[in-house]
Formats: structure tokens, sequence, C-alpha cells
């Protein structure tokens, strides 16, 4: 059965938590591990913290959008902003890369991304914004206990 | 949840005992502490006790690692304790234990810096 949900937000930090708490408790339903419940929470909190910080550069008045669904041992996520956008996609995802190294900000986002999911697509536009699509399927195992 | 900083300064060692949730919206408040403590004090090594720290993203790894480049400029070093293994997990990605060392206790760590 395909399970979705939608959630649509402020681009305030205090959302952070929000966000990955919440994406969690919908995922928890698939009966995942602790591990892979802490590797969702922490990926959730890397994309939003970039459409905060990067896509909206802090602007409150700026949304971020998170679609889940869930089927079977798969969890899907797609997180968007409209905000600045990415120029050079391939530059960003390398480790240790940032454009903001005076906020201390690591440039390890899209390493634990690809880390922590199966499969990590970015689609980003200039202007327009990034859109982040994340594919992980849970450990089989346990599924078949249930 | 958010983050609880307990600071306290042993010589020119400071100890950060940090529990709850490090992201980018608790990394300031830890920054702004830590930084201003590290001036004030005369600083020069830092203990870690990362024990009750329940996540972790790269906001922390970001504001640890400029808290390692604060007390590198005085020749310091940083020593991070209790570390469970999801935050450990991080800390390998991003190399920093090539420059942080890691000790399983707190205790340890300050015997390491020879303050215990």
């Amino acid at each position: 059965m395909k399970n979705e949900m939608n959630l649509q937000f402020s681009a305030v930090s205090q959302n952070e938590s929000f966000a990955r708490v919440t994406v969690a408790a919908f995922i928890a339903q698939l009966d995942p591990t602790m591990d892979e419940l802490t590797e969702i929470k922490t990926v959730v909190s890397e994309v939003v913290t970039n459409a905060i910080i990067h896509g909206y550069e802090n602007d409150p008045s700026g949304m971020v959008y998170i679609a889940v669904s869930i089927e079977d041992s798969l969890i899907d996520m797609t997180i968007k902003d409209n905000g600045l956008g990415i120029a050079d996609v391939e530059e960003a995802r390398q480790p240790l890369f940032t454009t903001k190294p005076d906020l201390e900000r690591s440039g390890m986002g899209f390493t634990i991304m690809e880390n922590f999911m199966d499969e990590v697509e970015v689609h980003s536009q200039p202007g327009r914004g990034t859109e982040v699509r994340l594919r992980k399927h849970l450990k089989l195992n346990k599924m078949l206990c249930n | 949840m958010s983050l609880n900083i307990d600071m306290e300064t042993k010589h020119d060692v400071l100890c950060i005992r940090l529990s709850g949730e490090l992201d980018h919206h608790t990394a300031d408040e830890l920054r702004e502490q830590a930084t201003a403590l590290i001036e004030k004090n005369n600083i020069r090594h830092i203990v870690l006790n990362l024990e009750h720290l329940s996540f972790m993203d790269s906001s922390g790894l970001g504001v640890i690692l400029g808290r390692y480049k604060q007390i590198k400029q005085v020749h310091g070093e940083m020593v991070v304790c209790a570390i469970s293994p999801a935050i450990q997990r991080l800390f390998d990605m991003s190399g920093l234990f090539k420059i942080i060392k890691m000790e399983p206790t707190e205790e340890f760590a300050l015997q390491r810096l020879g303050v215990a």
C-alpha cells in the first residue's frame, strides 16, 4: 500500500527539528531500525538547512516543501524550495565544498545525503529554486517478520 | 528539543558538555557561548563531551571545526569523548578524526591533556 504525506513550512531554523521529527514520525510505521531513523532525520535536516541558508538566505518569507511517500520498504522524499537555486550542482555536491565558509558551514551536507540514502537527485535552476529527491530502501529482513 | 550547553574551565582546558540536538538552529548559540569563553579565559584546549547529544548534522561539524580552528591558533588540541556511533559516522565521513582526537570518557580526555 502506498502512503503519502505533504508538509510546507516557513524557512526558519526553528523548523529544522520540526521537519526531521515529523518525517521520522511518518516513516516510523515501516518499523525502521534506529540507525535508519537517524539517517532519515539527518538527511532531512541537511536538505532543509540548505533550503533555509542557501536557497532563501534566511529570508523567513520563503517556504520549504516536503513530500514523502512510502510503499513497502521504499521511502521516496522530495524536498524543495523556490529560492536562489544552485548554479553548479556538481560543484555543490563535492565533499567540503561550501559557498559560505564564513558561516562555518562544513560543506558536508550532500556527502551525508549520498552516504545515508540509496539515491540522491538534485534539480536546480538559478532564480527558480532547488528540488532534492531522495530514495532509500529499508532493510527487508525485518519486513518479512511483520 | 533544543540544545543544552554546559561549560566548565579547568586551567586552560574548556570542557563543553552538550545534551539535546545540535543543528543549524542551535549551532549559533554554541558558537557564541564557546567563542566568548575561549577568549575570556585564555583557553588552549577543548574537551567536547557528547555523551548526551541525541542528534547532530553537518551544521554541528561546522561549529566544531570552527572551534578547533580557534584553539589551533594558540597551538591547542581538541579531544572529543563519549561519542555515539551515529555521530561518530559523521566525524568519520568528514575526516575530522585526522585533527580531533577521540577518547571514551571525559576523564580519559582530561588525562590526555594533562589536567585530570
